[in-house]
């Protein structure tokens, strides 16, 4: 394991911000801390890096024990949402600054700086100063510069949170691809859960101070623990009682097995997908109705020849993972 | 029309409040050529004035340099109990009036004062000598320097050095390779300001100096004492030196100021 998180506590006053968290982080892995604002991951991803003490708890990094230690001994690579970039030093000096730190040899630092600016592709900026790179540019400097001193984990406290949706695609990509040649141990922080299932193999879902789920993309999307996580981690609509994906809704013209009527009260075509939105009523309660949606291909919708008005019945389908609604 | 009437107003405003005395000073020191200016500047009691100014502003710009940084560091930087007492307490000199900061500091330092009583039992004399001047003019120019520093390193935020700790910076090297270099032009603002304000001290000195003449005799009270003595050429003449190294200090500080970055 890279890092292992023991039974960590922490409180900011009276708020605890991280409550018995444990987490461990394989070697060479992409972890995503991914959960709502306010959930604890930026706090547990400072708590890593040596920024903020826990009140109780244990950090490992490589198998030693990092708790006390100062964030400067730590071996770590930090990169902040808003770059901090050293606004007085150029792209070069801003890269250089950890092997300057460590008194490395001139043409030592050189080389590898070159080889650092090339990779995050800022080559032809290194003289440039931070005020004259964008968003997305000052981002990769940052990254570079936390690279350069081959610190054995790399934490990323959303990185890319302060970009334009454009830029924020291309450089998740981009991310991705660069931990597929760099290997370095990454623990990025995250509240989008696009962004997690996109570029992490293993997620951890914090909220309130607590891991609420850890595991591979797929496997939390799929069996997720709890009606949070299958809430935050995609779409979701409820029928009898159990949370379920829109798209694991059968519709079907005639009642069958385990099915509840509905009235479907809306179609909107969004492309190649189609949403019907419908009412169902529960067997058992008679004038109880509640609105739920479907996400199906516009094909199964045309044989359907679904429409506002008309009488259906629906059911999960039979893979469908669903949770209890409370 | 509002703005020439807005124009007039401040000019003569500055024209009455600035201007004319400065300009008056100066017209009245070489109204007979520079000859008399250069000879009642390079007496004796002038020139030992000049040094004991420098010496006193001198200490004075460099202990609060220190203590300012210090201070604006502990102010920005921590959190801790009797913070807010602590930054009331860095502007009170600029509410207490110098006279009594002099008064003050007689009443602690003075020969009949356990404090003083006990450093003069060791032979160092802090009133009426250099070491009670610093004090008094180090009192009075405290904020300055903090004052100028602390809106800069809030808004540079911590990010930076934290930034460089992760990078291996100790907290000597954090300081001084990116705090340092952050808050440059306003700490050489603030440093400035505090020299200005140091040359030009009066009120807090002339109670704690004894005013002993070619002694503990700085150049404002040079100024105050030839004046009183109906040596009008002299007094104009040291009057005008003292406007004139402020001036000159604050254009450095114009001409100095980096290009911040970019």
């Amino acid at each position: 394991m890279a890092i292992e998180i023991r039974d960590v506590n922490k409180s900011f006053g009276e708020a605890a911000v991280l409550r018995d968290v444990s987490v461990d982080v394989a070697s060479g892995s992409l972890t995503a801390l991914l959960g709502p604002s306010g959930g604890g991951k930026s706090t547990l991803l400072r708590v890593i890096a040596g920024l903020e003490r826990p009140d109780s708890g244990q950090v490992l990094i490589s198998g030693k024990d990092a708790t006390r230690l100062p964030p400067q001994r730590r071996g770590v690579g930090f990169v902040f949402q808003h770059y901090a970039a050293f606004k007085h030093m150029t792209v070069f000096e801003n890269v250089a600054f950890g092997l300057k730190i460590r008194k490395r040899p001139k043409p030592e630092i050189k080389k590898r700086v070159e080889e650092l600016l090339e990779l995050v592709h800022l080559d032809q900026f290194a003289a440039r100063y931070p005020a004259q790179l964008s968003g997305g540019q000052r981002q990769r400097m940052a990254l570079a510069r936390a690279l350069a001193v081959n610190p054995e984990v790399l934490l990323l406290d959303e990185p890319f949170g302060a970009l334009d949706a454009q830029v924020r695609k291309e450089l998740r990509t981009w991310l991705r691809r660069l931990h597929d040649e760099v290997h370095v141990t990454t623990v990025f922080v995250t509240h989008d859960q696009e962004e997690a299932i996109e570029v992490a193999d293993t997620i951890v879902v914090l909220a309130d101070g607590v891991v609420q789920q850890a595991g591979a993309p797929g496997d939390i999307y799929d069996n997720p623990a709890s009606p949070f996580v299958m809430r935050f981690l995609g779409p979701v609509t409820e029928i009898g009682g159990r949370l379920l994906r829109p798209h694991d809704v059968v519709i079907s013209t005639e009642p069958g097995p385990g099915t509840r009527p509905a009235v479907i009260t809306r179609v909107v075509r969004l492309g190649f997908e189609t949403r019907v939105e419908f009412q169902v009523r529960e067997p058992g309660e008679p004038g109880e109705e509640h609105p739920a949606w479907a996400q199906m291909t516009r094909e199964s919708a045309g044989r359907l020849s679904a429409e506002a008005g008309t009488e259906v019945h629906v059911r999960p389908s039979v893979q469908a993972a669903t949770v209890p609604a409370s | 029309m509002a703005k020439h009437g807005m124009r007039v107003i401040v000019l003569t405003y500055l024209l009455f409040l600035l201007i004319l005395p400065i300009g008056l000073i100066g017209w009245r020191t070489f109204g007979d050529g520079p000859g008399p200016f250069i000879d009642a500047l390079t007496t004796h009691s002038a020139l030992h004035a000049f040094q004991v100014t420098l010496v006193v502003a001198g200490w004075a710009v460099v202990l609060n340099t220190l203590f300012g940084v210090l201070a604006a560091l502990l102010l920005v930087r921590h959190d801790f109990p009797g913070k807010r007492l602590l930054s009331a307490l860095i502007d009170l000199p600029l509410a207490v009036s110098p006279v009594v900061v002099g008064l003050a500091l007689i009443l602690v330092y003075g020969a009949f004062s356990p404090a003083g009583g006990w450093l003069e039992g060791r032979g160092i004399q802090i009133i009426f000598s250099t070491p009670g001047m610093v004090l008094a003019t180090v009192f009075v120019c405290l904020p300055l320097v903090v004052r100028s520093i602390v809106p800069v390193l809030e808004e540079m935020g911590d990010e930076q050095e934290q930034a460089a700790q992760t990078l291996g910076a100790g907290g000597w090297q954090t300081f001084r390779r990116i705090t340092l270099p952050g808050i440059r032009a306003a700490l050489g603002y603030g440093i400035v300001l505090s020299l200005a304000r140091a040359l030009g001290e009066y009120g807090a000195v002339a109670v704690v100096s004894g005013r002993t003449v070619d002694q503990t005799q700085t150049l404002t009270l040079f100024v105050e004492e030839r004046f009183e003595n109906f040596d009008v050429q002299a007094s104009y003449a040291a009057a005008l030196a003292l406007a004139v190294i402020a001036v000159a200090s604050l254009l450095a500080t114009k001409l100095l100021r980096p290009k911040d970055g970019s």
